[in-house]
């Protein structure tokens, strides 16, 4: 007792050591917490920069120098063919696959990608005097060539790529922004796919916006304080924090079980992630109206407007940019979603672009998911420059919705 | 006519109703007797009136016909010679139907361009008599209501009605979404517990989907090696990584950085949860599982594995750092500036404060991020199939492979076209547990959050 009543000795040693230890750790803890900001950042820069550095090789292709004498080779078809819609049909009936591919031939064996005539077949459409004379054609080499001038393919391909490095050049693949899915990496492309989601997501939006729109009007003008009310707001709050594989698999059991919907459709990977994304509205647009100013409705209910009036000709103007905002923000979110479009059979080998809302597609992140799972060394960099378009899909969508957001709140 | 055709003459027929009521409703205005409503009302009323009921019709028409339609074509003497109910079957009428619409160029099986005939007769037919029903109920709705344009009929009553119950059937549609996703799993759990007894799913140490006993579908589904792995990858590991990255960036974010700084870095990390998972599953399955799979050799583990619990595990955590780290902030920001303030004038140190203080004030609201970080993490589906194993075994080894409850539910729906099969059922049985847990979870965290969120503010 009589230690603790005593006055400290500022001068003496114990305190001295004391204080020196307590800053040591001060120190010692905030360093900790700098490196957990750090690590997490870190991992950010690592993953986006292991992608951007794998993805971007992605976005080229490797081309082959190939001489072809067309003139040679006497392709029998009518020039006045090549005009119309018939040249693809002529062209091919005529032999030119086997021409390039004799060609090539000569060059190395298994040089060419499958469908690299498909470019000599264009050009010839462009320019029909080729087929009277000798030209070169630089055309899209096969998977293990490309990965060899890539810098990581087998031996025996670097040493066909060195053999014929003076041929070798390097192009912007515009296959991958046109193509569709593919079994060969270098016909593979994600128009197909980017297609799809862009189908999948006005179902979504067409329908989740206005009735998400319309429920969180009515929960936050309309709606009378009782048990009802309670339980639609428990369930939009637990919704919006329901796994999202839970949604696939309702989507599963309703949309394809008990109303036979077709699988694999934009159609329903739309209304289940329309389920996925209403309850994200809701509670934006709730928020955004609770903004509204009181001065507002009272101005309006003063002056003898009725409730609906109040809400279509004030509250509503007034809240869009809010409730738009939050659309777009759960659209995004919609836009990466993967697992419950999965269990939909929104997986499946889809070759060409889908034509409507029923057809069979897959959207890009599926597409990811597909090519992730390839064995084919070529599908690694397509896999990456898919995550990189998404990414910068996903980066467009937010900072459009960012910067609506800043030019309303300027303006009000 | 065609779909699009009916509601595009659907609705010019209400805009007439509009156009003419209105014009009706401006003669009698400022005349007799005034019931409030302006001409507006009574032309929005007509118009509603005209649309509504064969729009209501054309959408349930739209749920009901192709059944219609394919009775129809099974009443027909071709359709004797279909295969009994299943796979091939649905094949065969899913090619006549796209025979009959001119929607593909040509058929697999004979059959189905026997009966396409047939179908393009029943969807004809049935075609007419829809369109004819939704144009009788539209004008009969438009005319009902035209009757009722008179000075004394207090449209705007009727018309603020119909916006309110509008608005009433959106926000019951999110109701409708939370009865149908329990319904179903209810239903479809409750056909799996009529197959497994609850206790041999449940308690079950044998979790083999792909090779089950019909004798006895129970022994090889006990889901106890899944919901370990689910626990060892979204609970231990996860969270190992989560907690600690999380709380620190929060405390850092909180305590120490500068405005200036704080406003840079949280958008930054922010943008961890904007990143699509499949990104996350990408990353994972490509660099970091086999880096711990060398790892794991390299520290002399036998089971080290490409698929390994600690890959998936870790990648995860990385994924939740940003929700715990949000809501950690939200809770560490609303402790009293006072409690602070008094103690750091008493001279404790900034990190006393915060670990003797300011954390014990904001503990309920941390436990509720984390919370709310375990549902997520349980849940998450994409980064566990492409890292993780499908193969469930009892282990708590991280380097040896774990799978997860989200994970099987996709490998035993995948490529399953029949479904009243165990395996299937098995799916939402897990579905079922999923839901459960992670509703739980979030009523409890919010429950926290709500409650002790601001005890100290």
């Amino acid at each position: 007792m009589a230690d603790a009543t005593r006055p400290p000795d500022w001068h003496g040693q114990a305190l001295a050591r004391r204080l020196r230890r307590r800053y040591a750790a001060e120190r010692r803890f905030r360093r900790l917490t700098t490196a957990a900001v750090i690590g997490a950042l870190g991992f950010l820069l690592f993953l986006l920069a292991s992608i951007v550095a794998q993805g971007w090789r992605g976005f080229t292709e490797t081309r082959v120098a190939v001489p072809i004498d067309l003139a040679a080779a006497r392709l029998p078809v009518d020039r006045a063919q090549l005009g119309g819609r018939a040249a693809d049909l002529a062209l091919a009936g005529a032999g030119l696959e086997g021409v390039v591919d004799r060609a090539a031939d000569r060059l190395g064996p298994d040089l060419l990608s499958p469908g690299a005539w498909l470019r000599v077949r264009d050009a010839v459409k462009r320019d029909p005097s080729l087929l009277a004379r000798a030209a070169t054609f630089d055309l899209p080499a096969a998977d293990p060539i490309d990965r060899a001038w890539k810098g990581d393919g087998s031996p025996a391909a670097e040493a066909v790529a060195s053999r014929l490095a003076p041929r070798l050049s390097t192009g912007l693949a515009i296959r991958f922004l046109t193509g569709s899915d593919a079994t060969d990496p270098g016909r593979a492309g994600i128009w197909g796919a980017l297609k799809g989601s862009l189908l999948t997501m006005a179902v979504t939006l067409a329908l989740a916006f206005p009735v998400g729109t319309l429920a969180a009007l009515y929960l936050e003008e309309f709606a009378p304080r009782n048990r009802w009310t309670d339980l639609i707001e428990v369930s939009i709050n637990n919704l919006a924090a329901v796994p999202s594989i839970i949604f696939g698999l309702l989507g599963l059991a309703i949309f394809i079980g008990t109303l036979g919907l077709p699988r694999s459709a934009p159609l329903v990977g739309g209304l289940t992630l329309a389920l996925m994304t209403m309850p994200v509205i809701v509670i934006a647009g709730r928020a955004a109206i609770r903004s509204v100013p009181a001065s507002v409705r009272e101005a309006a209910l003063g002056i003898g407007a009725s409730p609906v009036q109040l809400v279509v000709h004030h509250v509503l103007p007034l809240a869009l940019p809010g409730i738009l905002t939050g659309t777009v923000l759960g659209t995004a979110r919609a836009l990466g979603e993967t697992a419950p479009l999965l269990l939909i059979g929104m997986r499946a080998f889809v070759a060409a672009p889908p034509r409507g809302l029923t057809d069979p597609a897959t959207v890009l992140p599926v597409q990811i998911f597909l090519w992730s799972d390839q064995v084919s060394g070529g599908f690694v960099e397509r896999t990456s420059a898919a995550i990189i378009v998404l990414l910068a899909l996903l980066l467009a969508i937010t900072g459009a919705a960012v910067a609506l957001r800043n030019r309303w709140e300027a303006r009000r | 006519m065609s779909t699009l055709g009916l509601l595009f003459t659907v609705t010019a027929l209400a805009l007439i109703g509009w156009f003419v009521a209105r014009a009706r409703a401006m003669q009698f205005a400022g005349f007799g007797r005034r019931s409030g409503a302006g001409a507006m009302h009574h032309g929005w009323r007509v118009a509603a009136f005209t649309a509504l009921p064969p729009l209501i019709f054309l959408s349930a028409w739209g749920v009901i016909s192709p059944a219609l339609v394919t009775d129809r074509v099974l009443a027909t003497p071709a359709a004797t010679a279909l295969p009994p109910p299943g796979y091939d079957r649905a094949t065969i009428l899913a090619e006549a139907r796209g025979l009959a619409k001119g929607e593909r160029p040509g058929a697999f099986h004979p059959l189905s361009r026997a009966l396409a005939p047939a179908y393009a007769v029943a969807q004809t037919r049935l075609d007419w008599i829809a369109t004819a029903a939704a144009l009788l109920l539209g004008l009969a709705g438009g005319t009902v209501a035209f009757a009722r344009v008179r000075a004394d009929f207090a449209a705007h009553v009727s018309v603020e009605r119909l916006v309110r119950s509008i608005f009433l059937a959106a926000s019951l549609l999110a109701v409708l979404t939370t009865v149908g996703i329990a319904l179903s799993l209810a239903w479809q759990g409750g056909r799996f517990f009529a197959i497994v007894s609850p206790l041999d799913f449940l308690f079950g140490t044998r979790w083999s989907p792909q090779a089950i006993d019909p004798r006895d579908p129970g022994a090889s589904l006990g889901a106890l090696p899944v919901f370990w792995g689910t626990f060892l990858i979204g609970v231990v590991i996860a969270m190992a990584v989560a907690i600690p990255f999380g709380l620190g960036a929060a405390i850092w974010l909180t305590q120490y950085a500068r405005v200036s700084t704080r406003r840079r870095v949280k958008p930054a990390l922010e943008l961890l949860a904007g990143i699509p998972t499949v990104v996350y599953g990408w990353f994972a399955a490509l660099s970091v599982a086999p880096a711990i799979r060398s790892l794991g050799v390299a520290l002399g583990i036998g089971s080290a594995s490409g698929e390994s619990a600690l890959a998936a595990g870790l990648v995860m955590g990385a994924m939740i750092i940003p929700f715990v780290s949000s809501v950690a902030d939200d809770s560490l920001h609303a402790v009293a500036v006072a409690l602070r303030d008094g103690s750091l004038a008493l001279g404790a140190t900034p990190s006393e404060t915060i670990r003797h203080i300011v954390l014990p004030a904001a503990l309920p609201g941390i436990v509720g991020g984390v919370l709310l970080g375990v549902s997520r993490a349980i849940g998450e589906t994409v980064i566990v199939v492409m890292a993780a194993s499908s193969v469930a075994i009892l282990s708590a080894d991280p380097f040896a492979p774990a799978t997860t409850v989200t994970r099987q539910i996709v490998d035993l729906l995948t490529g399953e076209a029949v479904f009243d099969s165990a395996k299937t059922l098995a799916a939402f049985a897990l579905g079922l547990v999923l839901f459960g847990v992670t509703l739980a979870l979030n009523v409890a965290a919010l429950g926290i959050v709500r409650r002790h969120g601001r005890a100290h503010g």
